[in-house]
């Protein structure tokens, strides 16, 4: 095809079963460069599920392939991933410093941090606009929106060949919400990086994403935003059609 | 070499408790256990896995009970292999997600135990493995010293080599995932090592204190730590200050070492319990 050269990440038939359930059967679905694919459904569809899929975390059959920019095929592609809530203890006495430090440098981080280890983490952490005083914080004290500031700071590094949002914003305030998104956009237009949405909030979908698909444990339709977004299954799932206009 | 440590601690500690060489000998131990436990500890105790160091020390007792039947002369062989099998065993059943994470641990930790208690009563007697309850410090041999001191820097090794991928995937297992890290080997390899640091010291902590002195000073620096820095040199910190003060203490009160090093090692807990609220 024409366009091999575009598709970052290729899903084939991919399914997953869990106790005997079938929570994703058959799906099909192509991640290109330079593009915010948004994943839409109801709770429960299986959109976390094939998120963890790409990561590896979970079992699964079928196939995923992954390609750079040039088309090359990728074994074992860097995946930044900014989960919708975090868990993770709150007492932990792990800074935003130790968290960067770790991902990225050798020195081991119980025995402190390099210069060049804490100017990196800096510099990661200013790139997405997050203020260098974060960095002695734990991450336990971190608001919603600074937390998410960290967690796609630390996705970012290194450039990942996919990028997967689950619900980026869901603890973040408005102005934050904005900021965030320019900021994703911002690496989709200059790394041509492939993005993965999971969004629940239409109006967001609308705004940033370049193509949608409707996930009900199997792609229901997929296709360029607003099309999706006009297609009956997407009106009837979301309930658009019912009395009042299309979302605000 | 051990002659001269020896006389190290005579000219720096000329007391009443370090003329034994059994005291001697302890206080080695001690110095190379303490900092091991507390360097672990914290690991475990971000990993909330402090049951499962107490489950492995139940486990010891079926590892004791196999030796006997097997005829062995050192029950470190046989108390290793189970309390590896335990481990593997317990790792396989936590990644199937069936129940929850103390369930299992706690059924393995009371399986562990139970059986260790009927082989060893069928084979003859327990009382004479109820030793391996308390633990004696005290007992150590110079011989095996070295050991230790091996088994200190393999840790350290792995802690510096390690470290970084273990702290991620502890954090967040699918964070850790989308980075490369194999988080399934890396909690395996950690109860691995735990399992080894607890196999080879239960014969002088004993079952019963083994997770309390792998635990305790690492949760009292957990108290006052603000960096994973903080965490680990006040972690080593308290494990060294309660196994020693334990110790001298223990000499001059006649307690039990194991259980005295504990209380200490409590006490300090307490006291930066108070002082990470007032922080707070």
């Amino acid at each position: 095809m024409a366009q091999t050269c575009q598709c970052s990440t290729n899903i084939q038939h991919l399914g997953v079963r869990r106790h005997g359930d079938v929570i994703l059967h058959d799906v099909n679905l192509e991640i290109h460069h330079g593009e915010i694919l948004a994943l839409i459904g109801q709770n429960g569809a299986g959109k976390s599920t094939l998120l963890k899929a790409l990561l590896g975390q979970i079992p699964y059959t079928g196939e995923v392939v992954f390609h750079d920019a040039s088309g090359a095929r990728i074994r074992s592609p860097r995946i930044g991933y900014v989960p919708q809530n975090l868990e993770f203890d709150r007492n932990t006495p792990v800074t935003v410093l130790d968290m960067l430090s770790a991902n990225r440098a050798r020195f081991p981080v119980w025995l402190g941090h390099k210069k060049e280890a804490a100017a990196a983490a800096k510099a990661a952490l200013e790139r997405v606009g997050g203020d260098a005083a974060l960095l002695k914080k734990r991450l336990g004290m971190l608001s919603g929106g600074e937390l998410q500031r960290v967690l796609l700071a630390f996705a970012l590094e290194p450039l990942p060949d996919l990028l997967l949002l689950d619900e980026p914003v869901s603890a973040v305030d408005r102005p934050g919400i904005a900021r965030f998104y320019d900021l994703v956009c911002h690496m989709r237009r200059v790394h041509e990086m492939p993005i993965l949405l999971v969004s629940h909030d239409l109006s967001h979908v609308r705004r940033y994403a370049t193509r949608a698909a409707l996930l009900d444990h199997t792609v229901v339709v997929s296709g360029p935003v607003e099309e999706v977004m006009d297609t009956p299954a997407v009106r009837e799932t979301f309930g658009l059609d019912a009395g009042k206009e299309e979302s605000a | 070499m051990i002659e001269g440590l020896y006389r190290l601690i005579d000219t720096l500690l000329p007391f009443e408790w370090t003329e034994f060489a059994f005291m001697k000998n302890a206080l080695l131990a001690i110095l190379l256990i303490t900092p091991l436990f507390g360097l672990v500890g914290t690991m475990i105790v971000n990993n909330k896995l402090s049951f499962f160091s107490d489950a492995l020390g139940h486990s010891a007792l079926t590892g004791i009970a196999l030796g006997v039947l097997l005829g062995m002369d050192n029950y470190l062989v046989s108390m290793l292999g189970f309390a590896l099998v335990f481990a593997v065993g317990i790792c396989a059943v936590l990644r199937s997600r069936v129940s929850s994470a103390d369930t299992i641990i706690g059924v393995f930790s009371s399986t562990g135990m139970a059986l260790g208690i009927v082989l060893l009563s069928a084979s003859g007697g327990f009382a004479k493995f109820s030793a391996y309850l308390i633990g004696d410090i005290l007992t150590v041999q110079a011989s095996e010293l070295k050991w230790l001191l091996l088994l200190l820097v393999v840790v350290v090794l792995l802690w510096l080599f390690f470290f970084n991928r273990f702290l991620l995937a502890s954090l967040n297992p699918d964070l850790a995932a989308s980075k490369g890290i194999p988080t399934g080997v890396y909690q395996l390899a950690f109860m691995v090592v735990v399992a080894v640091l607890v196999t080879a010291t239960i014969k002088w902590v004993g079952i019963l204190l083994i997770s309390s002195l792998l635990v305790l000073p690492a949760a009292g620096a957990r108290n006052i730590a603000r960096s994973m820095r903080g965490y680990h040199f006040w972690s080593i910190g308290i494990a060294l200050v309660s196994g020693v003060a334990g110790l001298i203490l223990s000499y001059y009160a006649g307690t039990a070492a194991g259980g005295t090093i504990v209380l200490v090692a409590a006490g300090i807990f307490f006291v930066t319990f108070l002082l990470g609220r007032r922080r707070a």
